[in-house]
């Protein structure tokens, strides 16, 4: 089989708040056989904020990112739920709408680079379950999770707009019963939990407007999830991390119990089924010990 | 061809039971049933309280899809039950179906609940047009295609409520106005005839309503049976506030702009940085969680920020395709 090759957009968290997530996922990449082309290049996704002051200024931005994937001639990955939105939101507006598109390269020619449409803009998560497949993961797993009730956190914008995610993947995924990270949980040999609030909001977006919003979202997610026996959680999404890991007490606040779980992202699930070692996945920068290895 | 010949299956319902006058708790009833390609969610419903329990109860009334009446949850998913194919149910769920109404702990009697908390949103946002009309006018009052068009099809709501109850914000928060409020004020917003336009997006800029508080989870998107796309069109409110100079700062609107600001100076986010603009003096309350990030080498001060590559040609791209102004 050819070796895969993917452009990695790694989104702003992944080289800040979340250091874990970007060294778990080249870690994963080079046990998977994955070739990662980094866009050292690329800006901001807007994360769905600049995109409520300046719509415009978004799509050129988040469309020259795209064109550095075009330029390499490859599928450009995601590693966040946001970035995945934001980018997969402009190229759908882009190829459907001819007078935008050229609205933008208009702008996109003052830096000698152009829109084309050519690039598939794709999660990790559902970029390994489409071009490698459950099956032969699982055949790689060498350290079985059996003993792990595993619980998936999905977070939005890899499930909804369904439509929209929809174009990007060949695993069609439905928003209310979504599958693929309860699969790769049991590729790994894991237990995935079934509980209420897998597939729901974070809150991540209104932490700051509405910060009591937002502790109520995650704090639910996390006690849905200990209700439901759950070891840990899961997650493909930084923003989700940040959300259930790092501030457990003033989620436990605004829910009125205490609630706490190790939470990884699957990056590092899918590193510990497939033999990486603790340093490579950074359990050292969680909040919440990962008390389990 | 198939899709003329009728196929039959078995369905197992699980239908969410209650009646408020006489029940403590509510529960679930247990139905098999065959369940016919042709039929849709309202058929079942309807053969439930025809065949099996008269007491069932449901809001059903135009059987079209435009009165918003039978709006229930099946499996979690908002749904106009006279709209929904069993078919793509079976198809997307399996064969164990649960029923339930829009909202639970707003269920009177079965699938019937109390949507008096969707009305008061709903009226509270003024949806009507204000305008001075003349009353014997010399001339129509014409409005373009072009003009039509810029409602983006909010006015296809049927006020059915299957957004307002699946956002995860109207659970949290009492005050906040909902998805399909807020369509409906933009649906008069964007129309040329209405002069309300200032004052209804003060109005729905201040905090307590939250406009700002939208999780952006696009629930409401998924759930709406007419394709309005509710939280499109709170994403257009937002730029509209801007656009119009209705903005004041708050911490939402600040840490939108801060968006623009940190991609100019760094092409990605200065993420303290942000926060520290956006919240200002109650920068803070973050105290606490930002000593714990920075000691698990969590938060880069601005000198450690590694810069995108080429990026002369993002400042660039800000100076020329920005358009918005704070």
């Amino acid at each position: 089989m050819k070796k895969l090759k993917y452009a990695l957009f790694t989104g702003c968290t992944a080289k800040q708040s979340t250091p874990e997530q970007y060294m778990s996922t080249f870690a994963v990449a080079e046990k998977l056989g994955i070739e990662l082309v980094e866009l050292v290049e690329a800006s901001c996704c807007g994360a769905s904020h600049l995109q409520d002051y300046d719509d415009f200024l978004s799509l050129v931005l988040n469309a020259r990112n795209i064109a550095y994937a075009e330029k390499h001639g490859l599928t450009m990955v995601t590693i966040c739920n946001t970035c995945q939105l934001n980018t997969a939101m402009t190229k759908h507006r882009l190829d459907n709408n001819s007078e935008l598109k050229e609205k933008v390269n208009e702008k996109l020619k003052e830096v000698g680079l152009e829109y084309k449409g050519t690039s598939n803009i794709i999660h990790f998560l559902y970029a390994i379950i489409d071009d490698i497949g459950l099956d032969k993961i699982k055949e790689m797993v060498v350290t079985p999770l059996s003993q792990f009730n595993i619980a998936p956190f999905y977070g939005c914008h890899n499930i909804r707009p369904s439509e929209l995610q929809n174009e990007s993947h060949k695993t069609a995924e439905n928003p209310y019963n979504p599958r693929s990270l309860d699969d790769l949980i049991i590729a790994c040999g894991g237990n995935s939990v079934d509980y209420v609030e897998k597939n729901k909001c974070c809150g991540f977006h209104v932490e700051l407007q509405a910060p009591h919003t937002s502790a109520v979202l995650s704090g639910k997610a996390v006690a849905g999830a200990m209700d439901n026996n759950a070891d840990w959680m899961v997650t493909p999404c930084p923003l989700c991390h940040l959300k259930l890991d790092t501030q457990t007490n003033h989620l436990s606040e605004a829910i009125g119990r205490e609630i706490a779980l190790p939470v990884l992202h699957m990056q590092q699930m899918l590193g510990l089924a497939l033999g990486c070692s603790n340093e490579q996945l950074g359990f050292k920068h969680h909040i919440e010990k990962v008390n389990f290895i | 061809m198939s899709t003329h010949t009728i196929t039959t299956q078995q369905v197992n319902f699980k239908v969410f039971r209650f009646n408020a006058s006489e029940d403590y708790l509510p529960y679930y009833e247990n139905y098999t049933m065959e369940v016919t390609s042709e039929e849709v969610v309202l058929d079942i419903l309807n053969r439930i309280k025809w065949e099996l329990d008269g007491s069932f109860s449901y809001r059903r009334s135009c059987r079209h899809g435009i009165c918003g009446a039978c709006a229930i949850k099946v499996n979690g998913r908002s749904t106009l039950a006279c709209k929904e194919r069993m078919n793509d149910m079976i198809e997307l769920f399996g064969n164990e179906l649960t029923i339930e109404p829009l909202s639970i702990k707003r269920a009177v009697k079965d699938m019937i609940i109390d949507k008096g908390d969707f009305w008061q949103k709903h009226d509270a946002i003024h949806p009507y047009l204000i305008s001075d009309v003349q009353e014997h006018p010399e001339h129509e009052h014409l409005v373009t295609p072009k003009e039509a068009e810029e409602l983006l099809e909010a006015d296809l709501c049927i006020q059915c409520g299957a957004c307002h109850y699946a956002c995860p914000v109207v659970e949290v928060n009492s005050d906040f106005f909902g998805p399909a409020a807020f369509a409906k004020a933009y649906r008069f917003e964007a129309d040329v005839r209405d002069d309300a336009h200032h004052e209804r997006l003060q109005e729905l800029h201040k905090e307590k309503q939250g406009l700002w508080d939208c999780v952006k989870c696009f629930e409401c998107a998924e759930a709406c049976p007419k394709d309005v796309n509710p939280i499109d069109k709170i994403t257009k409110l937002h730029q509209m506030l801007f656009s119009e100079g209705v903005a004041t700062s708050n911490v939402a609107t600040r840490h939108a702009v801060a968006f623009k600001n940190s991609i100019a100076k760094f092409g990605v986010l200065d993420e303290g940085g942000m926060i520290l603009y956006s919240e200002g003096t109650s920068i803070v309350k973050h105290i606490p969680l930002a000593i714990k990030m920075f000691t698990k080498g969590k938060i880069v001060p601005p000198w450690g920020i590694t810069k995108s590559e080429n990026l002369d040609e993002i400042k660039k791209l800000v100076a020329s395709s920005s358009t918005a102004k704070f």
